[in-house]
C-alpha cells in the first residue's frame, strides 16, 4: 500500500494501483485515473461506475453480466466504454476493489 | 414442538444437522433435511476423477450414511419457499418452520452461455463440475490424441476458484507421463486479470506457469461458444481456438432460490458476511455455496461457517445477539501436479501468505509453497471429509477464526 496525490487528493492505493478506500473517491480522481489508462470519461461512463460503486457499497457481488443487466448499458456497450478488461479498468475507475480470485 | 429445517443435504446442510441435533433438545424441536438426490459427492474428487487418479467408487456415497439418529430425511424436490409465512412447499407436502437453513448449493449453468450446450457439448467441451462431465471427460482424454487444451472459467464467482487452475497443472503431468507433452498446446483462459490475481499469489506463483508452458489468455469475457469454428469468442471479437475444452460455465445458486425471490443476480443468497444469518429474514440462515459472501466456495469455508453458524442458532434461539464472527477463513489445497500441491490459509481481508501449518514453526504443511507433504495432505482430506468433516468434528488445531501464528508476511512486490 502506499499514499499517493491523485487531482489534488491524497489517496491509498493498493499494489496494483486501486483506491484502498472508496469514500477517498471523487470525480477528478476517476477522470485522472482513467486519463492513465487512456479513458475519456462521459456521463455515460460515469451511469456505470456510480453504479459500481452502490452495488460495492452494499456488498453485493460484481459480476459483468450484473452490469450487463443495470440497465445502464449492455455487455457490448460495457467493453465499448471500458477497452480490454471492462472490469479490471471500470473498478479501478470506480475507486472499488480489484475483482480477485482466492489466490 | 418447534421445528429447524435444513434445505440440501450436501457438505454444508449435513454438517450443520450433524452439529446440532446433539445441541437442540428432542423435546423441543425437530430437525428435517430435505434434498431429492440419493447420492452424496465428494466434490473435490471431481478434479483427480478426468486424470485416473480417483475411482468412480472414491468420490460418492449414500448421502443417508452421513444424517444423524434423529433427523427426518426427507428425499423430495424442493419447490419453494415461503418466507413470509414460514413453510416450505415440496413436491407434495408443505412443512412449516421456525428456523431454515438454507444449504442448496451452487451448480454449473451452462445454458447461460450461448454455444455451449451444442453440438460439441460432451464431444469436445467438458465440464469438471459434475460427476457426469467428469466422468465423461476421464474417458474422452483416455484415448485423446492431443491438440490445443483450452482451461476456461466463464465468470466469477464460481465453485473453488482454483480448481481450474489445478486442472491445467494436473493436465500438464498427466500428459507428460502419457509422454505426449508436446503434442498439447494448454491454455488457460479466464476472465480476471492472470491466473494469480493477489499481490503475494502472483509473485510467490508465477513461475508456475513457465515452468509447466501454460500459455495465459487473461480479461476474456466469454460471449459464446462458436461450433463451426471450434473458438471461444468474447465480446471485442477476440477469439481463442480450441481441439477440447474444458469450461467452468457460470455457476449459480439453486432454481428454488429465484423462484422464492430469495436471491441475488445469480440466485445466490444475500447473507450477513460475518453471522451468516440472510439479510432479508431473520430465521433463515444461509451456510456453504448458496450464500453471495465473498468468501471461497468450498468446503472447508462451510465447515468453518459451520460452527460459527451452530453457536449463532443457539444464540438466536435463546434471543441473544448474533455473534460477528466468521471471518472469511478458507483453507485449500492447490494441486501443481508431479504429486506436489500447495497450501493456503487466507480470509476476507488477508492474502495467503508464506509460513507452516497448522503449528507455527513447525508444519509439517507448509503454505504457498510447493510440496510433497501438502499432496498426501490433500489425499489424505478425501478420508478427513468423509469421516470427520461432515459429521462435524472440528478438524484439530485448525481454527474457525484464520491464525496469524506461524505466518510470515515476507512476500514483497515485484517491481
Amino acid at each position: 500500500m502506499s499514499v499517493q496525490t491523485i487531482a489534488g487528493v491524497e489517496v491509498n492505493i493498493s499494489e496494483d494501483g486501486y483506491l484502498e478506500d472508496m469514500t477517498q473517491w471523487n470525480e477528478e480522481i476517476a477522470k485522472e485515473i482513467a486519463k492513465e489508462i487512456g479513458i475519456e470519461l462521459t456521463p455515460k461512463h460515469f451511469e456505470v461506475l456510480n453504479f459500481l460503486r452502490e452495488k460495492t457499497a452494499a456488498k453485493e457481488t460484481l459480476t459483468i453480466r450484473g452490469v450487463g443487466k443495470s440497465g445502464i448499458v449492455n455487455i457490448k456497450e460495457l467493453y465499448k466504454l471500458f477497452p480490454k478488461g471492462p472490469l479490471k479498468f471500470s473498478s479501478r475507475i470506480a475507486g472499488i476493489p480489484k475483482p480477485t480470485s482466492c489466490i | 414442538m418447534k421445528n429447524l429445517l435444513i434445505l440440501g443435504a450436501g457438505t454444508g446442510g449435513t454438517m450443520m444437522a450433524n452439529h446440532l441435533r446433539p445441541k437442540l433438545k428432542k423435546s423441543e424441536w425437530n430437525i428435517t433435511i430435505i434434498d431429492q438426490y440419493k447420492t452424496h459427492y465428494y466434490q473435490p474428487g471431481f478434479l483427480f476423477l478426468p486424470f485416473d487418479t480417483y475411482t468412480e467408487d472414491q468420490v460418492k456415497k449414500v448421502g443417508g450414511k452421513f444424517i444423524p439418529k434423529g433427523v427426518n430425511y426427507i428425499q423430495k424436490k424442493i419447490e419453494k419457499i415461503l418466507p413470509g409465512d414460514n413453510k416450505v412447499e415440496l413436491e407434495d407436502e408443505t412443512l412449516d418452520y421456525d428456523i431454515l437453513i438454507v444449504a442448496t448449493g451452487s451448480k454449473i449453468a451452462p445454458e447461460e452461455t450461448d454455444g455451449l450446450i451444442g453440438p460439441l457439448w460432451k464431444k469436445d467441451i467438458f465440464d469438471f463440475y459434475t460427476y457426469e462431465g467428469s466422468l465423461a471427460l476421464r474417458n474422452k482424454l483416455r484415448d485423446w490424441e492431443g491438440g490445443k487444451l483450452v482451461v476456461h472459467i466463464t465468470e466469477m464467482p464460481i465453485k473453488c476458484p482454483v480448481a481450474p487452475l489445478e486442472f491445467a497443472f494436473l493436465a500438464d503431468s498427466y500428459f507428460r507421463k502419457k509422454g505426449m507433452r508436446d503434442k498439447v498446446e494448454i491454455t488457460y483462459v479466464t476472465p480476471l486479470t492472470g491466473a494469480f490475481t493477489k499481490p503475494t499469489c502472483s509473485t510467490a506463483l508465477s513461475y508456475l506457469l513457465k515452468e509447466k508452458e501454460i500459455h495465459m489468455e487473461p480479461d476474456f469475457s466469454v460471449m459464446e461458444v462458436d461450433n463451426d469454428k471450434k473458438a471461444l469468442i468474447d465480446y471485442e471479437e477476440r477469439e481463442i481456438p480450441f481441439d477440447l475444452l474444458v469450461t467452468v460455465p457460470t455457476n449459480m445458486g439453486d432454481e428454488v432460490i429465484e423462484k422464492s425471490g430469495l436471491g441475488d443476480d445469480l440466485n445466490f443468497v444475500p447473507t450477513d458476511h460475518n453471522t451468516l444469518q440472510s439479510l432479508a429474514h431473520e430465521n433463515i440462515f444461509v451456510i456453504g455455496d448458496a450464500t453471495n459472501v465473498p468468501a471461497s466456495k468450498a468446503g472447508s469455508v462451510a465447515h468453518f461457517q459451520a460452527e460459527t453458524l451452530t453457536d449463532n442458532i443457539l444464540l438466536y434461539i435463546d434471543g441473544y445477539q448474533l455473534k460477528k464472527e466468521f471471518d472469511g477463513h478458507a483453507n485449500c489445497f492447490i494441486e501443481t501436479g508431479n504429486n506436489k500441491a500447495l497450501l493456503i490459509d487466507f480470509n476476507y481481508k488477508t492474502e495467503p501468505v508464506h509460513g507452516k501449518f497448522p503449528f507455527a514453526g513447525i508444519g509439517p504443511l507448509k503454505l504457498l509453497k510447493e510440496s510433497l507433504f501438502n499432496h498426501w495432505g490433500k489425499l489424505a482430506f478425501r478420508w478427513i471429509y468423509w469421516n470427520m468433516l461432515l459429521k462435524g468434528i472440528a478438524i484439530p488445531f485448525v481454527s474457525r477464526n484464520m491464525s496469524f501464528k506461524g505466518k510470515v508476511f515476507d512476500i514483497k512486490k515485484e517491481n
